[in-house]
């Protein structure tokens, strides 16, 4: 098993280094979620299909990432405090190629 | 006042499949919904997004297990109150619970089991800093009616199926309708964009985007908003701002029932039925915790099966019971309707 290394600011601007397994088909909102680095019930309510935006990050490291899906797009269309850098977490796997990315959790709508 | 033997507060998956087991077991039961439909975030978040998960069910789409929930639970005629949301709840001395909504609604029962899912659906607010200062004084987040916009001006914002199709019914009523959305590109059905484009070339409505509402200005009440569109920032006069962005679920008044509350969701006591910190009121389904907790579809219908079984015995103590299978006892309505295993046919041969 191969883990990655990814450093996620929380709402309260608290910063965590964590591991991240790149074989569990886990994506970014699940890692949040999976360190309970913020309240359940108020990340992936949709459970993960880009419905929500309550796992909007901004990405703030320089890592190339997956190109934004219709949907993710969209969903970014409505969403809250959308800034250049975000993305909904729900959609961005942890892949090796990402070790080291850094992001930061959107407030809580 | 609505009388029933168990009242389910949320209609989603889990809610509905209780009505069923109940049913089983002769109990009634009456459901309360913020939402005007059936379903829950299946059919309001997710009707055509397939689920591989329930069991014996290699695919199904949301809205379609809602469907059938709906007719599976048919014969035990549950009630609805929809589009409400359950507000307060009192306990009477003899151990039994009143629950009102937002409208006024009462219902009383002895057994109450919350399937509230993530809590109730609540419009979603953009963030205006002054936003609580204009509601209800020009700021409005659902439609109620329309006729409230009659001859208005009205500003609309949001990029969705509800904020293009309110845009169009308003074009009739409002004395202006103007659409402000971030970008250009619109989330909603294609007829409805194509419908907004129409009164758009008409100029009956008029499109602002990509743009932002960022600020909202009066004094008693709502008289501007603030748009931003690009570098460039202008106030707009207007008599109504309606943002329409969709829904969320929120846990809302039942956090404020003395239950006990944990990570957004009430902590139930043990898991061989369900029951809160108050006897007599159960929490099923995604809105519960306990250790080992996965919010699934599937471990809600379990849930809500342990919880009939609990609830039966707390209304009828001295009574004797065993679980029957459908495959025996079939499934009497209340209806008058019976399903049951066809009998086999004793046939010699000569």
């Amino acid at each position: 098993m191969t883990d990655i290394k990814i450093t996620i600011i929380d709402r309260q601007g608290i910063k965590h280094e964590v591991d991240a397994p790149t074989d569990m088909n886990m994506n970014l909102m699940e890692i949040v979620r999976s360190y309970e680095l913020a309240p359940e019930g108020t990340i992936g309510i949709c459970g993960g299909m880009a419905m929500c935006a309550s796992c909007q990050c901004y990405v703030l490291s320089g890592h190339e990432l997956p190109e934004m899906s219709y949907d993710e797009d969209l969903m970014l269309s409505e969403a809250f405090n959308v800034k250049e850098n975000s993305r909904l977490g729900c959609q961005i796997f942890i892949k090796e190629e990402l070790d080291g990315l850094e992001i930061e959790l959107a407030p809580e709508v | 006042m609505i009388k029933t033997d168990i009242l389910i507060i949320g209609a989603g998956p889990t809610g509905l499949f209780a009505v069923f087991e109940a049913g089983l077991l002769k109990l009634k039961c009456h459901l309360i919904d913020a939402l005007p439909q059936a379903g829950g975030q299946c059919s309001e978040i997710y009707p055509k997004k397939p689920i591989y998960d329930i069991p014996g069910f290699p695919e199904v789409l949301a809205g379609d297990l809602v469907t059938n929930l709906m007719k599976q639970i048919e014969p035990f005629q549950p009630g609805f109150t929809l589009g409400e949301r359950a507000d307060t709840i009192e306990k009477l001395e003899d151990g039994s619970f009143i629950v009102t909504t937002e409208k006024g609604t009462k219902h009383h029962a002895p057994i109450v089991a919350i399937a509230g899912g993530l809590g109730s659906f609540e419009p979603r607010k953009p963030p205006i800093t002054n936003i609580s200062d204009f509601e209800d004084k020009g700021v409005e987040y659902i439609i109620r009616d329309p006729e409230f916009y009659r001859n208005k001006n009205v500003i609309i914002s949001g990029g969705g199926d509800s904020a293009l199709d309110w845009s169009i019914f308003l074009t009739d009523i409002a004395k202006s309708v103007t659409l402000v959305h971030r970008r250009n590109e619109f989330r909603g059905a294609l007829d409805s964009v194509e419908k907004v484009q129409e009164l758009k070339n008409l100029g009956r409505i008029e499109l602002i985007t990509p743009a932002e509402v960022v600020g909202l200005v009066g004094n008693n009440g709502l008289e501007e908003v603030v748009i931003k569109q690009g570098a460039e920032v202008f106030n707009r006069e207007c008599d109504h701002f309606i943002p329409l962005f969709g829904l969320s679920p929120k846990l809302g008044p039942i956090a404020d029932w003395g239950l006990e509350i944990e990570k957004n969701a009430i902590k139930v006591d043990n898991t061989l039925d369900y029951q809160t910190n108050i006897p007599g009121i159960y929490a099923i389904g995604d809105v519960n915790t306990y250790p080992g907790k996965l919010k699934l579809i599937l471990c809600g219908f379990h849930e809500a099966t342990l919880m009939c079984q609990s609830a039966y015995q707390r209304i009828f103590p001295d009574k004797r019971y065993v679980m029957k299978y459908t495959t025996v006892g079939g499934v009497e309505g209340f209806d008058g309707s019976k399903k049951e295993a066809p009998k086999a046919v004793i046939k010699s041969i000569d």
